[in-house]
């Protein structure tokens, strides 16, 4: 079929922009689209080999003073135990980037099944499903994390489906919307009248063409996901020790902060700019329109 | 006042209470479907059989679900959610002064970051596409898109360890001095502020740009009126639905910043009460902190659609 080869610029079309958007081709993402990429490349890279690159062991207690300042030898100082926090933040890209994708893809898999179903589906499988979800969404983000938190424990396995089960209904509403659009083309009734069955036309007819709408809500869903977690672990909540993400980190050296000891801020930091990354590159791959509602 | 805004009310109240009572159902059904045994967690490893179905029975943990969900959700109504798994205390007391020590935080807050947030919001509008108003992005997108701590531990940084303004730690409200209050409240309001008036001029502003985009602003323009007539007379009103519509949305992101507020500040409040009963799994205090959160959440929502009916003429004169 033709019709549904043609997903850049149906991709414009999709998303309620209200001015249109501009059509942008991967080189022209401009400086700040390069930056932010770069950083989030480089967070990715750490996530897999970031033991390797670490100057010293990130749980050995160093000949050092607890809560150094910046220096030569300890590039983000120590933290509460005398241990070096740039190798420290270093390991623990492994977690925050890990743990947050994972849930990620779970969440944005879980969310287009359902929302591509529904849409294709109809009726009273869409309506029992959206109202479902959409009560769910009105549970503030880091309290339902709390709640489940507190039923089901931290465990690493734990957290992840817990987080995507969070994020879940955002994905299932953006893809819902964007693939109820696309359902009622000619294109799908012909698929129809062919006799594909719903997963075929899910799949083959729709998908294609609102991967931008849900690749740049991806992206977004990411950083709440990080953002989320890291608060968890923040609260001691989330990753529990001696396993330590960001959020724990900054807990960790919570003691520090009176003495401005920069083992308290730099894990924010890198949270921080794993996050303003992801905006940036979104910003500049598929516009300033982007709803950046739900993050709370 | 006419029937079809009525009508459209009286939806927004039926759809927040039936909300209300789904989220009580899960967060009842999450609380209670855990793994492990509650009695027998109190207990320990080493309680003998007899010693934890005492307990269970005393907890009421041998009835049936329903029935237990049901004087559960009675409780509520006549306001006693039960007692803590932890101390014995009834919910209702442990709750009770806390809760106005988070309400007046929340207070003072919204009181400080309201008026901030709309002269920012609305200027940056104004000047939109200036130095100002690209900086004023720039910020609040930096203060949206990182984490509350890093916000509150840079505000440490910066007025307490660097500058010597305010102490680093908060304390309830006890003092009959204002000046002591407001010092010992200072850290947590200006943190939460920082998160909540970047989300407000952000979304101010955007209803304004919005508004300042229709074409009878085009005209009043082209007639030459002066930029500060255009906003102030001609856009303004007709962007305040939306705008109240933004300030009740940007007030509910403060109940995910007193989560973290709370906590990193030592702060007395109900969200600090909360997290203290996730870490020892006193799911009563749990169930009964997050239907007060929902609550809030909820009627700030409900605000913010009612601000946006009752500004819609369309709706006001049919």
């Amino acid at each position: 079929m033709m019709n549904h080869d043609v997903s850049p610029p149906v991709l414009a079309e999709a998303p309620p922009a209200p001015r249109p958007a501009r059509r942008l081709f991967w080189p022209r993402i401009g400086f700040a689209g390069t930056l932010g990429g770069s950083i989030i490349l480089f967070w990715l890279v750490m996530a897999l080999f970031g033991g390797h690159f670490a100057p010293h062991d990130a749980t050995e207690m160093l000949d050092a003073d607890v809560f150094e300042p910046i220096n030569w030898l300890y590039p983000f100082g120590t933290d509460y135990l005398g241990r070096d926090i740039l190798s420290r933040v270093l390991a623990g890209a492994r977690q925050t980037v890990g743990i947050a994708l994972a849930a990620t893809v779970l969440a944005a898999l879980g969310g287009l099944l359902a929302g591509l179903a529904a849409a294709v589906i109809g009726g009273w499988f869409d309506a029992i499903l959206s109202r479902t979800l959409d009560a769910m969404i009105s549970i503030p983000s880091k309290l339902f994390g709390l709640i489940l938190v507190a039923a089901f424990g931290s465990s690493i396995l734990v957290l992840i489906p817990t987080l995507a089960v969070i994020y879940l209904p955002g994905c299932y509403r953006l893809v819902r919307a964007a693939a109820v659009n696309v359902a009622k083309l000619d294109f799908v009734l012909v698929a129809r009248a062919r006799g594909e069955g719903s997963f075929y036309i899910m799949t083959r007819e729709v998908l294609p063409n609102i991967v931008g709408p849900v690749l740049a809500d991806f992206g977004l869903r990411f950083v709440y996901v990080v953002l989320l977690l890291s608060s968890l672990s923040f609260l001691g909540l989330g990753v529990q020790p001696p396993d330590a993400d960001w959020g724990s980190l900054v807990r960790e050296n919570i003691g520090g902060l009176p003495y401005g000891a920069p083992a308290v801020i730099m894990p924010a930091v890198a949270i921080a700019s794993l996050t303003i990354s992801i905006n940036m590159l979104i910003d500049s791959l598929f516009g300033r329109n982007t709803d950046r509602k739900g993050a709370h | 006042m006419n029937a079809v805004i009525w009508k459209l009310l009286l939806t927004r109240l039926a759809t927040a209470a039936g909300t209300l009572l789904f989220v009580a159902t899960t967060v009842f059904v999450i609380t209670t479907m855990l793994p492990g045994d509650v009695a027998q967690e109190i207990l320990g490893q080493n309680a003998t059989p007899e010693a934890v179905a005492a307990l269970r029975s005393a907890m009421g943990l041998d009835q049936p679900p329903l029935e237990r969900f049901l004087s559960w959700l009675g409780g509520l109504m006549v306001g006693n959610p039960g007692v803590s798994l932890v101390n014995g205390l009834p919910v209702a007391t442990l709750i009770g002064e806390r809760l106005s020590n988070s309400l007046v935080l929340a207070a003072i807050t919204a009181a400080v970051s309201v008026p901030v947030a709309l002269l920012i919001g609305i200027s940056s509008a104004m000047l939109r596409g200036s130095l100002y108003d690209r900086v004023v992005g720039a910020a609040t997108i930096f203060v949206v898109s990182v984490p509350e701590f890093l916000v509150a531990s840079l505000a440490v940084l910066v007025f307490a360890v660097k500058l010597h303004w305010l102490p680093a730690l908060a304390q309830a409200p006890q003092g009959h001095d204002l000046l002591d209050l407001m010092r010992g409240l200072a850290m947590p309001i200006v943190t939460l502020s920082f998160v909540i008036v970047a989300q407000m001029a952000r979304m101010t502003r955007a209803a304004l740009i919005d508004t300042l985009s229709a074409p009878y602003i085009e005209m009043a323009r082209l007639k030459g009126a002066r930029p500060i007539r255009i906003v102030l007379t001609h856009a303004l009103p007709n962007a305040i639905g939306p705008i109240a519509n933004a300030v009740a949305l940007s007030l509910s992101f403060l109940l995910g910043g007193v989560i973290i507020v709370e906590t990193i500040f030592n702060y007395p409040g109900i969200a600090k009460l909360m997290v203290d009963g996730v870490a020892t799994r006193d799911f009563p205090v749990v169930q009964a902190c997050a239907l007060i959160f929902c609550a809030g959440y909820l009627l700030l929502v409900m605000l913010a659609d009612i601000a946006a009916i009752l500004s819609n003429p369309r709706l006001r004169h049919q």
